[in-house]
């Protein structure tokens, strides 16, 4: 039977299967960030002159801060010169009409990410999901526009929206996580190139789960996107965005916004499937991921969800939020994140009771292998009219081996006395004596270790809509596979 | 069926086997008794495989083959059961899904195909009942919040659905109560068959009535310092393991 060493050094080996890179010519602004940089992405994507105006007052914000310090990862500081800010595919300057104009290439590449593309391919039986794919800067595809339609359901590029629903994108852009609010979100809201827009209208219950597949592909490029949704008053809508990226030796950067806003009785589920390119086993290369999501419960009795597995990346900044305003709403944070090798991850949540009986759950898996560091870092604040808000969070680290690290970082402020906190917390090793027992009833090593540790993140998966949870396991696998010689 | 020979454990370079053997033949019922920190456990852990033993010398062999150059799942299909003195706890992971990957894999092993769900389900249900299993612990978690009593019931009815050929029972009777222990002794009795040997180890002479062992040994100082019938337990409950060491 392996020692935890040996487990340790298969987890080292384990394969990065979305590592490919796709051979296609794209249209990429050469490195370099300045005023002409945001003019020239504006005027690409033919943008009004109001969101050029609020991307320079973006801009001008960020020259004035300072890239944060106090997250516990260590990396060399990105050159914000170095980089390029916009790389399309050609020539999808706009995205194109129908998945017959989409080159074959992208088709090709995000079937073998096994992210279905043609709509009459789904099998019978799997619920139907709507997919923007977003490939560098720019969305590729977006596939069931028409029958969300019908349901009046808006799912399009965040690039389209702002030409076909400016009224909506001008209300609520930027409401959420506004211009300055932290410095990548400043850079993002300065450079940002696509995303997904989404728009339940009042009382509809989406008709199908919508989600977005991020790929970066092409070299030197920052992926920027911006994801803006907004749950009108009594709607329901399920979303899941997944992110994978190419093997490469330089470490590229991700900075991305994500806002949501949930007005009366409205609820969000909000699922991430985080698959960037982590670095290979000595940590070279791998994807930087400095994400700001945040979700405003406007509404009394709105209610939102985030639940994310993590498997990827090299440095993960990423404090999903809610803040929860109207009363009676809830907010939730479910997270699963495996680091391995030179991976580090400083993930959490924040979860801000701001009206009445406001409710919150934090429940944080954090598995960490190799030479892996990893930090939850969560803060609940009560705020003085939450009057008997209450919050409860659990937060666990399952350690492989002996050179890895788990740390966690629980802030709480409470302004109202009426308010409840709860907090849980647990670290612990994979046992020799579980992965035994498991054996010994005559499970192999593998399949032992896959089974402890999908049990030790049941919680959390139990949280993932059906169709992403078999996603999820997958993912897990593919992160745990060979970690027995 | 099973042949100790000469075996010579240190854990954390501290003897602890010095030199045992034992032989066990199928249909055989073995008792192993012995002052705590004998080793018992010990060599229940060696003969199912697990790390952490250092093996300086002697053999092992289990129907034949070197049983130490097996992995311990590899051990577990050729039919290796250890009923845990202190069963784990894995959270999250459903008990009757475990039973089912174990068993699955062995038939796997054996190029036999996976039971159904149906048919895999069935059997689970008639073995809870076997050894008075409520059906809410089959959709628990691996033992977690059962109490200790409620664990050595799981082990049985882990052991009954897995059909050994070898079962290794170590201090299955500690912390039941009298119902229990019938109960589980009951469970016992009823595997009992020819071409099949459990080993049970105990402190208390009371599961020998209930089990009758062909073999009683006494486990002191690394090596098996006495065997007799069940009238050796009885004597033992009366004297103590100094009277073994003193009249070897
Ligand atoms: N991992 C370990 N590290 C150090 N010492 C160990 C380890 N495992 C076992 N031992 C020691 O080996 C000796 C034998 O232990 P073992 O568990 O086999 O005893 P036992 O006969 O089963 O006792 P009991 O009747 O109390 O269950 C004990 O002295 C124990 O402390
Ligand atoms: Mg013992």
């Amino acid at each position: 039977m392996a020692t935890n060493e040996e487990i340790q050094k298969d987890l080292e080996k384990r394969e990065y299967d979305a590592g490919f890179i796709t051979d296609i010519e794209s249209d990429t602004l050469p490195p370099g960030l300045n005023e002409d940089t945001i003019r020239h992405i504006s005027a690409k994507k033919d943008e009004p002159q109001w969101l050029l105006d609020w991307r320079l007052e973006a801009y001008r914000h960020w020259l004035t801060m300072e890239e944060p310090t106090w997250a516990a990862v260590d990396y060399t500081p990105t050159d914000y010169q170095s980089i390029s800010y916009y790389s399309a595919p050609k020539p999808a300057d706009s995205g194109p009409d129908s998945l017959d104009e989409v080159d074959p290439k992208l088709l090709e590449t995000y079937e073998k990410l096994g992210i279905p593309l043609r709509e009459q391919e789904f099998l019978a039986g799997v619920k139907n999901i709507a997919v923007d794919a977003v490939f560098d800067s720019v969305s590729v595809a977006t596939t069931f526009k028409g029958k969300l339609k019908d349901a009046g359901v808006i799912f399009c590029p965040i690039s389209e929206a702002v030409h076909e629903y400016p009224e909506l994108v001008k209300q609520y852009l930027g409401t959420v996580v506004p211009q300055g609010d932290n410095f990548f979100a400043a850079l993002n809201s300065a450079v940002f190139t696509d995303g997904s827009f989404v728009y339940i209208p009042k009382g509809v219950r989406c008709p199908m789960e919508l989600s977005t597949y991020f790929r970066i592909n092409a070299l030197n490029t920052g992926q920027f996107e911006r994801t803006l949704i907004i749950a009108d008053e009594g709607s329901h809508v399920s979303y899941l965005e997944g992110c994978t990226a190419p093997m490469r030796d330089e470490n590229q950067l991700h900075a991305a916004v994500v806002e949501l806003v949930i007005l009366d009785d409205a609820e969000i589920k909000y699922a991430t499937v985080q698959n960037w390119y982590p670095g290979d086993e000595n940590g070279v290369g791998g994807i930087y991921n400095f994400v700001t999501k945040r979700a405003e419960c406007r509404g009394v009795r709105s209610k939102v969800s985030w639940t994310q597995v993590e498997t990827g990346s090299a440095i993960t900044w990423k404090y999903p939020s809610c803040v929860l305003i109207g009363d009676d709403s809830v907010g939730k944070f479910f997270s699963v994140a495996v680091t391995t090798n030179c991976q580090q991850a400083d993930t959490g949540t924040k979860m801000i009771h701001l009206g009445k009986n406001t409710k919150s759950t934090i429940i944080s898996k954090g598995i960490s292998a190799g030479k892996a560091q990893q930090s939850y870092r969560g803060l609940v604040r009560m705020g003085k009219n939450a009057e008997n808000a209450r919050n409860f969070t659990q937060c666990d680290s399952l350690l492989l081996g002996d050179k890895c690290g788990a740390h966690t970082f629980p802030y709480v402020e409470v302004k109202n006395a009426t308010a409840t906190l709860e907090h849980e917390a647990t670290t612990s090793k994979i046992g020799e004596d579980q992965l035994f027992y498991c054996q010994q009833r005559g499970l192999s090593e593998e399949d032992a270790v896959n089974m402890i540790v999908n049990g030790f993140c049941k919680d959390v998966f139990d949280e993932l809509p059906m169709e992403f949870a078999v996603e999820a396991n997958r993912l897990m696998e593919v992160s745990l596979e060979g970690s027995v010689g | 069926m099973l042949e100790v020979k000469d075996l010579h454990v240190s854990v954390e370079g501290k003897k602890i086997l010095k030199g045992l053997s034992l032989t066990i033949n199928a249909g055989e019922v073995h008792a192993i008794m012995g002052p705590n920190g004998a080793g018992k456990s010990t060599l229940s852990n060696v003969i199912a495989g697990r790390d952490g033993y250092e093996i300086t010398s002697g053999t092992i062999t289990y129907k034949g083959d070197d049983l130490l150059e097996m992995s311990p799942e590899e051990r577990a299909w050729a039919g290796v059961f250890l009923a845990f003195q202190y069963p784990v706890e894995i959270p999250g992971v459903n008990n009757t899904y475990l039973l089912k990957a174990g068993v699955n894999a062995k038939r796997k092993h054996q190029g036999l195909e996976e039971l159904d769900a149906f048919d895999f389900m069935k059997t689970v249900k008639e073995k809870a009942k076997l050894v008075e299993l409520d059906p809410s612990f089959l959709s628990r978690s691996v033992n977690e919040g059962f109490s200790g009593g409620e664990k050595k019931r799981n082990e049985i009815f882990q052991m009954a659905v897995l059909d050994p050929a070898l079962a290794l029972l170590d201090e299955t009777d500690s912390g039941l109560d009298i119902d229990a222990l019938r109960i589980v002794a009951g469970g016992v009795n009823k595997l009992r068959s020819k071409d099949k040997a459990i080993v049970m180890i105990t402190h208390y002479q009371r599961l020998l009535d209930y089990i009758e062992p062909d073999f009683v040994h006494v486990l002191a100082d690394g090596v098996i310092q006495k065997t007799g019938d069940k009238s050796l337990a009885v004597a033992l409950e009366e004297h103590g393991y100094d009277w073994v060491k003193e009249n070897k």
